[in-house]
């Protein structure tokens, strides 16, 4: 008993040291080197400042912008403790959650929309993403906006929805998953175009 | 739905496509005495001996199935201690840029019993309460360890099918080596490089802080993510460096991150079929093994995936669209991620659950009474439809024990499996081993719906309220790991957890290496004209009809009080 346990010992010191310190220790060199963007989060920097990351949502409340999913965590947006929001599917507070959310939408979005009706509200846009940051909306989400936003913006449409194509991730090779457009990566680039 | 049904069928074939060769590697792996003695990687050979002369095992010996499972519990046992340790004093240690303190007791304890038995329930939040070193050089360490343990015992059970008289099973610390070294580690550096390559972070560094457009403050949780990111996948632990799991982008960006990691998850469960059928030099057996869970996979996948494109009943009567087409996926959109839509949200919440790993990419919590009823069943299945690395093998052997038995009493002939007989011994360890885990779950799950300290953990309110319970002690029995979410962790959920985990692993993984033990010592006898066919479809449809009629008696009242009340309120 007393040589398995000291057999126990060894490997486990033995392990720790390879997989919990140098194999991801190399791994780390590898990506510093090969990746140093991705690796440190895919930050994104303007004037040499850091305004957040590709990877992330971030509020967006002025009308200007383009607005995030509805997020869970709090402050919204966290990218420091993300969650989902649990509401299960019965759940009288996640009809509430969503009749707020699409009233807010309607009155944000009608005076650009004329008609705008709930049914035209996709439901990306009124609930809970998974992780709390998802940095995308749906292309039909986008739509709806793309009229507030020219409209304010004093652009033509069709240059807001060249933008947000641009700014669209397809599907992997074209395939798989779902198309998103990214926020953070349109309001930059509408950003860009002048009169900040 | 049809490009989504499109996707899931491209990408189940990819992965077969993969995992028919692992599985030939694997067999060299593990049935080759000497490895590298000669040619360019005789390194690799003289580290193995190495590792086996520091550990003082005398070049590793064969072992009984109990000197076999004795040597795994001591070392078990005494890496749950170190688990422990390193988050009750991480405030002390270096690596902790964010400055957390201590975990509490009870976490702890719940933790260490979680990543020890490769399940992975976490009652924490990984970005807010674990320090770099508890992640990397703790959690991480465990999540290549425990997949080892489970690739290590079946092994050892399969070699009961593959010896004739013999009284040992194999070598504890040359099945965990060859596991850990020949078969977890190269596939993990890869993935952790590919997973780098698309933007899952790599660093050192403490959290970025952002101004973002509004000239707000925003802080990004980032640290070594990668490296610990793909073994929780391959090692089917499902353990997050964030709370949300792989619905962080940060930890799966992209829609290629989801297909990715699952294929991960799932390449060494398939190959593990194959790779029985290789040893036993019978792939015939091994293909009705594979058949019959991967029917129950596509089913699994199917239901999940249209229940949630139908929406729940809260998302129709709000009047808002959730028809699919013209720029969204549409369906139940709550606690799910645009880029993966609903049919990989389908395909890896089925697949996660089946394999134990329990990571996710969606809030499980959120899902349609059916669509959830998906993973629970999943885990109430037992963990054998693919199942854990090792332990899905070794788990669906005692189903085929079973069914080998019953079919034997149908047509009254004499049991016998592989050219070994079935007798009363084998059956009563198969029996303990499928049998388990069902009573341990329904007794942890009632005595947390009659305590008002079990009470406590309940989030959402109704007959959804007990499903969450009744996920919880499921998922940690089954060392799955993933949860509806909003189940909370009180000093009782946490310590009645750890229980339901360690028993629910060691008890059938010990039952696992006795049945190889008392398999090995069998004589083979020839297949006659009597014997009962185990390599057609008729044994298929056999060993589907035994999966849910165990799992499925026992979670049937459940269920009714769960899911079944709040889908017919719905």
């Amino acid at each position: 008993m007393a040589r398995v346990i000291g057999g126990s010992v060894v490997a486990i010191v033995v392990m720790t040291l390879f997989f919990g310190f140098l194999y991801p220790v190399a791994m780390t060199g590898f990506a510093s080197a090969a990746f140093p963007s991705q690796a440190g989060g895919s930050l994104i920097h303007r004037d040499g400042k850091v305004i957040g990351s590709r990877l992330s949502a971030q509020s967006f409340t002025w009308p200007r912008y383009f607005h995030e999913r509805p997020s869970g965590t709090s402050p919204a947006y966290n990218a420091a403790a993300t969650t989902f929001l649990n509401l299960g599917p019965t759940n009288p507070a996640l009809a509430k959650l969503v009749s707020d959310n699409a009233k807010a939408i309607l009155k944000l979005e009608g005076p650009y929309n004329p008609g705008l009706t709930i049914h035209d509200i996709p439901v990306d846009a009124v609930v809970t993403s998974a992780s709390g940051i998802d940095p995308d909306i749906s292309p039909a989400n986008a739509a709806l906006q793309s009229h507030r936003v020219a409209a304010i913006r004093h652009l033509p449409l069709a240059t807001v929805q060249k933008l947000i194509k641009q700014n669209t991730d397809g599907r992997w090779l074209g395939f798989f998953g779902e198309p998103g457009v990214n926020v953070l990566k349109l309001n930059l680039a509408l950003d860009k175009l002048g009169g900040r | 739905m049809g490009h989504g049904i499109l996707q899931i069928i491209v990408f189940v074939a990819i992965l077969i496509a993969a995992a028919y060769p692992l599985s030939r590697y694997m067999k060299y792996i593990y049935t080759e005495d000497d490895l590298f003695r000669r040619g360019r990687l005789r390194f690799l050979g003289s580290i193995e001996r190495g590792f086996y002369r520091i550990v003082g095992d005398r070049a590793a010996r064969e072992q009984s199935w109990k000197t076999y499972g004795s040597t795994l519990l001591v070392f078990s046992f005494l890496f749950v201690l170190l688990l422990y340790g390193i988050q009750r004093l991480q405030g002390h240690l270096f690596l902790n840029p964010q400055h957390f303190p201590g975990v509490a007791s009870f976490i702890s304890l719940n933790t260490a019993a979680s990543f020890l038995t490769n399940t992975n329930w976490q009652y924490y939040a990984g970005e807010t309460t674990m320090s770099f070193l508890t992640q990397m050089a703790g959690l991480a360490v465990q999540n290549f360890v425990s997949a080892a343990v489970g690739m290590a015992v079946m092994i050892a059970v399969f070699r009961g099918f593959t010896r004739r008289s013999a009284g040992t099973i194999g070598n504890f610390w040359r099945d965990l080596y060859r596991s850990l070294v020949y078969v977890l580690l190269p596939i993990a550096v890869i993935g952790a490089a590919i997973l780098i390559s698309v933007g899952v972070p790599q660093t050192f560094h403490g959290y970025a802080q952002a101004t973002t457009l509004q000239g707000a403050h925003q802080t990004i949780a980032r640290g070594p993510v990668a490296s610990q990111v793909v073994i929780k996948h391959l090692g089917t632990n499902g353990g997050g460096f964030y709370n949300s799991n792989s619905a962080v982008p940060f930890e799966s960006p992209g829609s290629f991150g989801g297909y990715f990691e699952l294929f991960l998850e799932l390449l060494i469960p398939f190959a593990s079929v194959f790779l029985f059928g290789r040893m036993i030099g019978r792939m015939r057996n091994a293909l009705a093994i594979f058949a019959a869970m991967f029917v129950l996979f596509a089913v699994g996948v199917g239901v999940n995936y249209v229940a949630e494109q139908h929406g729940s009943s809260v998302l129709r009567n709000s009047g808002v669209n959730i028809t699919q087409g013209h720029g969204q996926t549409g369906g139940n959109m709550a606690d799910k991620e645009v880029r993966y839509g609903l049919a990989e949200t389908a395909v890896f919440t089925t697949g996660t659950t089946m394999t134990s790993t329990g990571a996710v990419i969606a809030g499980h919590d959120a899902m349609t009474p059916a669509g959830g009823a998906v993973p629970l069943v999943n885990i109430f299945l037992g963990e054998i439809i693919f199942g854990g690395v090792g332990s899905g093998m070794y788990g669906i052997i005692f189903i085929i024990i079973l069914a080998v038995f019953v079919a034997g009493l149908m047509v009254g002939r004499t049991p016998e499996y592989l050219g070994k007989k079935i007798e009363a011994r084998e059956v009563k360890i198969a029996a303990l081993g499928a049998l388990f885990p069902g009573v341990l779950i329904l007794t942890l799950t009632a005595a947390a719906m009659v305590t008002h300290a079990g009470l406590a953990s309940i989030y959402n309110p109704g007959a959804h309220g007990f499903t969450e319970a009744l996920y919880a002690y499921t998922s940690q029995a089954g060392n799955n790991g993933s949860a509806f979410a909003g189940y909370g962790a009180t000093s009782f959920s946490a310590y009645m957890g750890a229980i339901d985990m360690l028993f629910g692993r060691f008890v059938p993984l010990i039952a696992a290496l006795a049945l190889g033990g008392s398999l090995a010592m069998k004589k083979t006898v020839p297949a006659s004209a009597g014997t009962f066919r185990t390599d057609g479809p008729t044994f298929s449809v056999l060993l589907i009809g035994l999966i849910l009629l165990t799992a499925g008696l026992m979670v049937f009242p459940a269920l009714t009080l769960g899911p079944i009340v709040e889908g017919l309120m719905h």
